[in-house]
């Protein structure tokens, strides 16, 4: 019988060798997420202490005396906060433009290339342009500023993510709940958020995630302070920033802080995804697959 | 024959395409009226002017007139949400709403605010599932997502979310057209045993399903009505050639 199987037949080796491919890349991969935890684990343990997540810099803080990061958690909650509450603003409402009235017409294909393009653009740049459109309009580096630069950062992530929510949208679900003899509004309150709730929660946390780990964005134009954030029109700290600040310190214990930092940063994107994961799951029970 | 619905002089288009040419007609009361026909003949078409829901689709342009009970439901101050309270529609495939079992039979009659109390909508949701042959299967599952079930207890269950709004005529366009063959019997069952308490308008293309359910038959082609009659005569004795052709599987 010829039905044996001869591994050193051309297109067997090949099957192997792309095999053994996938699994180094996904070894490279996973390996990758891996040691970044390790090392931020590692340095930014020890330093993480109480005093970290609840106290300011005190006189010092940055030549290894006393104080915390506070002002840069709160910031960053602050700022990734505000950013995607104003982003999610405008974005729905393109979202549901795109949806309606362009579908995949001629100018549909325009925004969506132009959302992808934006997505792609560096975030320093947003940051420079941020500043620009400061000077012109007198607005110094402020929590307003950092927050409007986010949402700008943030805005395609959402958009997109969103409008993919959208138009996977059954469409024989809306004909469904009218044939029941619903107001438009019925199908737009009942059926149709239900369905597409989970989806937007899903994009909402996924820009959220992306705005709190931004640093270069809010570098011009958000500023820095050792104070906790307590007006719009004041500059506020951040966690990258914080990070970026502390890790260029030539003393170890405030680099180790550094680190600690970084770790706490970590802690809050991965529940934010945790977070979207859990909700998006509960919410997705009843959905149309 | 009792009437119910009465179509006179209507006429669709579909841009400038007509795809109703004045249709006059007459369905009976308490019967199973089958409309057939090769397709794009616009059986589907007219289905959807007796729900208002032609006017959905961009374009359409409707003239005429559709009585219900002497009603025209095309009238200027008709609240299109109570004809399609009234005219229930049995769709080509099950679409459940993004709700649990319970939620789906639930919702019409919440939108509707037919029932007083948690009480009563418990006892309404048990009794249409009931009268569409579902209760047995999901009653232990009533809060599991409606998409947890087979597509032919989804279709079911759209049956049953239907009839719980309490509709005085039941619309079904192929409504067994997505289902297989078991599925399929069981929906013929239920509109066989709906029919003493509404009247029923199904559109189908296969003629075998139309000879099983119809009692009254219209026969359609290239958006005109060729003959309608009572089931009987239509089969056995057409008076157009065009329905003896189809009859005999030449269209």
């Amino acid at each position: 019988m010829g039905m044996k199987k001869n591994r050193w037949q051309r297109r067997h080796l090949v099957e192997a060798f792309m095999q053994l491919l996938m699994r180094l890349s996904l070894v490279v991969v996973a390996g990758s997420l891996g040691l970044i935890l390790w090392t931020i684990i590692v340095r930014g343990l020890p330093a993480l202490t109480w005093d970290m997540i609840t106290q300011s810099p005190k006189g010092g803080f940055y030549m290894g005396k006393g104080g915390g990061v506070l002002n840069a958690i709160l910031g960053s909650l602050y700022l990734a906060g505000g950013g995607t509450l104003l982003a999610l603003i405008f974005s729905l409402p393109i979202a549901l433009y795109l949806k309606t009235y362009l579908g995949d017409s001629k100018w549909g294909r325009y925004v969506r290339l132009s959302l992808d393009v934006l997505w792609g653009i560096p975030s320093i740049v947003y940051g420079a342009f941020g500043f620009t459109l400061m000077l012109a309009i007198g607005l110094r580096a402020s929590l307003l500023a950092g927050i409007i630069v986010l949402a700008l950062v943030e805005l395609p992530i959402m958009t997109r993510a969103m409008d993919e929510v959208i138009r996977r949208m059954p469409a024989d679900l809306e004909q469904a709940a009218l044939a029941l003899g619903s107001t438009r509004f019925e199908v737009a309150l009942r059926v149709i958020t239900r369905q597409m709730l989970p989806g937007i929660v899903t994009a909402v946390l996924l820009a959220f995630g992306r705005g709190i780990g931004d640093a270069a964005s809010v570098l011009f134009t958000a500023g820095y302070t050792d104070r906790i954030p307590t007006s719009l029109m004041r500059p506020t700290a951040s966690l990258p920033l914080a990070v970026f600040f502390q890790l260029g310190t030539p003393y170890p214990e405030v680099q180790q802080r550094g680190y600690a930092s970084a770790l706490l940063l970590t802690i809050i994107v991965l529940l934010v995804s945790f977070g979207s994961r859990w909700i998006s799951g509960y919410l997705n029970k009843y959905t149309i697959k | 024959m009792d009437t119910h619905i009465q179509v006179r002089n209507l006429n669709a288009f579909y841009g400038k395409q007509q795809a109703l040419k004045d249709i006059n007609i007459e369905i009976p009361k308490q019967q199973i009226t089958v409309i057939m026909g090769p397709s794009g003949c616009g059986k589907t078409t007219l289905l959807k002017t007796l729900n208002r829901f032609l006017e959905l689709t961009d374009g359409t342009q409707i003239s005429g007139e559709v009585l219900v009970d002497g009603q025209n439901i095309y009238d200027r101050d008709v609240d299109v949400t109570e004809v399609r309270k009234r005219v229930g529609l049995l769709a080509q495939r099950p679409s459940p709403l993004p709700m649990s079992i319970y939620d789906n039979v639930v919702y019409g009659m919440h939108i509707h605010q037919m029932k007083k109390n948690r009480k009563q909508y418990k006892d309404a949701v048990r009794h249409y599932l009931e009268i569409a042959g579902l209760w047995e299967e999901v009653q232990k599952r009533l809060h599991d997502p409606a998409t947890s079930l087979s597509i032919g207890q989804q279709q079911r269950l759209c049956l049953a979310r239907g009839l719980a709004v309490e509709p005085e005529i039941i619309l079904g366009d192929e409504p067994t057209s997505a289902l297989d063959p078991i599925s399929s019997q069981n929906i013929e069952q239920r509109l066989l045993e709906l029919k003493q308490n509404y009247t029923t308008v199904i559109v189908t293309h296969t003629l075998r399903q139309a000879k099983r359910l119809a009692d009254y038959v219209i026969y359609m082609y290239l958006g005109e009505v060729v003959e309608a009659g009572p089931a009987k005569d239509v089969f056995t004795n057409p008076q157009h050639k065009r329905t003896r052709a189809y009859l005999e599987g030449q269209i």
